[in-house]
């Protein structure tokens, strides 16, 4: 059927011309600067129908190269059961927004309450919001908050390990603020916390384990060192690796962040994933985002409410702690999803799975000449591969690619530094099957004989 | 018509300041607490930092909004009213008996610059 996809005919924009007293469209857009309107129409062909538009773009995904991906970098490609797709996508669940008339809402307030009481408890926190755009925004906000909390905080310690695109987001946002982001230089891939510039001005300290290169960091004795100056300690993780890690509460830090993309998110291209960020008690004012707190009606029925809103921006206007009034309601529905069908065991099992399956193949890619695996600390389910030259890198990717893997994404791709152009980042989950890891193993071999 | 005390001194964003010795004890005033409505959490302020006067020193919200309290002198805070803390509802019930914070080696003159009771009386008419 010929069906344009969209649904206004020439005599429906008359009439609607005709109401406004315009004699054309041109002239309903006279509002908006010359210079700003197109001379020429989108470069998009006319008179396609739905069906045809539909064929181009299915042609458009075939194009795409399936494999085997062990590919990371801040996403990766996890086990999600049916049940995420199957109840998120329920009508009633589908608009990607926080709930503003949101006591009517007591389903997604539930389920919100929920996904606060997961965080809390993967990252031993009191405290966890609503959560938040994303792993980067987690960490912008963990910034806000330090410099908020603390009286004369004008500067925020940031380590150079974390994730290329927080850093990045941080930097972007704190163009033009009050504050200023003091990089904390890195020894061997992992943040160098030996001499931390901790002077009254400091508001905290962000550090990420895993960390950009999948290492995990060594905080001992930190939060205390913080503490001492009044300043707070956040800490960024991948929210699957805290099932067998040390967790932020365990540290002794006082804010715990990072993305849950590994929680029941699909790569989907990068996005869109959802920040999570989780507080101790002392920080309940001045966490960032929606809260829900459980408690009970008129008849004594047990109720779900937005609560503790004197933080956010509608009532405390330029006072607020964040701009954020909302949150990553579908995907932290996600999240809450693949929590509730794996369990506690369900998790750590993937998480020891994801440990011991990277673990297999950085063993046997160590044993390769012409490449060399780093491995001075210890890593969870990604780690970096060194190669002594760029023309075999080249062929290594290239040829295991052709055998349909994904071997790993360059880390020069994410930090764009010269000196990381023979780094490949490694990700291996628990989905990743025995014979994968052979497929992998033995492509290797070939290439690097 | 708000309370007033004759005691104290006040200042123009609604706060009250008491001398006893060498302290001086902070709170918000009986119109402050009625316009706020019922008042669901004070912030305190950290002990032994010094705060100018009309420094933003802490908050206090309500039902229906976030108020900053104002340093009306300046000085530094020795006590905070730790009984606010589990129970905010005590401003609406008293204002003037719970004090929000104490400060030392504060601002005589500052003191001195503050309203009295009928001062306050008729800026609050003036409002």
């Amino acid at each position: 059927m010929i069906y344009p996809y969209i649904p206004h005919t020439d005599e429906d924009r008359a009439h609607m011309l005709e109401a406004l007293g315009l004699s054309s469209i041109d002239q309903l857009f006279e509002v908006v600067g010359e210079d700003l309107l197109l001379e020429d129409s989108v470069p998009i062909a006319h008179r396609r129908t739905e069906d045809e538009v539909q064929r181009m773009i299915d042609s458009i995904a075939q194009r795409n190269i399936r494999g085997i991906p062990f590919l990371g970098g801040g996403c990766y490609d996890h086990i999600i059961p049916s049940t995420v797709k199957a109840l998120s996508s329920l009508p009633s669940f589908v608009t990607a927004y926080t709930p503003y008339q949101a006591e009517m809402s007591q389903g997604l307030l539930q389920a919100i309450f929920e996904f606060q009481s997961m965080i809390c408890e993967i990252t031993t926190m009191d405290i966890a919001n609503a959560s938040l755009y994303d792993g980067a925004h987690a960490v912008v906000e963990a910034a806000l908050l330090m410099v908020s909390a603390k009286r004369g905080a004008k500067k925020v310690l940031v380590s150079e390990t974390i994730h290329p695109f927080s850093l990045k987001a941080l930097k972007t946002w704190a163009l033009g603020s009050e504050y200023e982001i003091i990089l904390i230089e890195e020894v061997d891939g992992v943040s160098d916390l030996s001499s931390l510039p901790l002077t009254d001005d400091v508001g905290g300290l962000i550090v990420q384990s895993p960390n950009r290169y999948g290492f995990i960091e060594d905080y001992t004795a930190i939060a205390e060192q913080i503490h001492e100056h009044k300043a707070l300690f956040a800490i960024s993780s991948d929210p699957l690796s805290l099932a067998i890690q040390k967790t932020p509460g365990q540290w002794g830090a006082d804010i715990a962040i990072g993305d849950t993309q590994s929680l029941g998110l699909s790569l989907a291209f990068g996005g869109p994933t959802c920040g999570y960020m989780a507080v101790k008690q002392p920080l309940l004012r001045r966490i960032p985002g929606r809260l829900v707190g459980m408690t009970s009606d008129r008849e004594g029925r047990r109720g779900f409410t937005l609560t503790l809103q004197a933080r956010e921006q509608h009532i405390k206007r330029e006072r607020a702690t964040s701009n954020i009034c909302s949150n990553q309601a579908l995907a932290a529905l996600m999240t809450t999803i693949h929590l509730s069908s794996l369990g506690w065991a369900g998790m750590v099992e993937a998480a020891q799975q994801s440990y011991a399956k990277a673990h297999y193949l950085a063993h046997h890619l160590s044993q390769l000449p012409g490449l060399y695996v780093l491995n001075a600390h210890p890593f969870w389910c990604e780690f970096p591969i060194v190669f002594t030259d760029a023309k075999r890198m080249r062929k290594f990717l290239q040829e295991l690619r052709n055998e349909g893997i994904f071997a790993g994404i360059r880390l020069s791709a994410l930090t764009r530094r010269a000196e990381d152009e023979l780094v490949l980042l490694v990700a291996v989950t628990e989905k990743r099957s025995r014979e994968e890891l052979e497929l992998y193993i033995a492509g290797a071999q070939r290439v690097m004989k | 018509m708000s309370k007033i005390l004759d005691t104290l001194r006040y200042s123009k964003d609604h706060e009250w300041v008491r001398i006893d010795g060498d302290k001086a004890y902070v709170g918000i005033t009986d119109h402050a607490q009625d316009e706020l409505g019922e008042i669901v959490f004070v912030e305190l302020p950290p002990l032994g930092e010094r705060y100018q006067k009309d420094e933003e020193i802490s908050s206090v919200e309500s039902v229906k909004a976030a108020s900053p309290i104002i340093n009306p002198i300046e000085g530094v805070v020795l006590e905070a009213n730790e009984d606010l803390d589990g129970s905010p509802e005590l401003i609406n019930e008293d204002c003037y008996a719970n004090h929000l914070y104490v400060l030392g080696s504060f601002s005589q003159e500052d003191y001195d610059a503050l309203m009295d009771s009928s001062e306050y009386a008729s800026y609050l008419a003036s409002l």
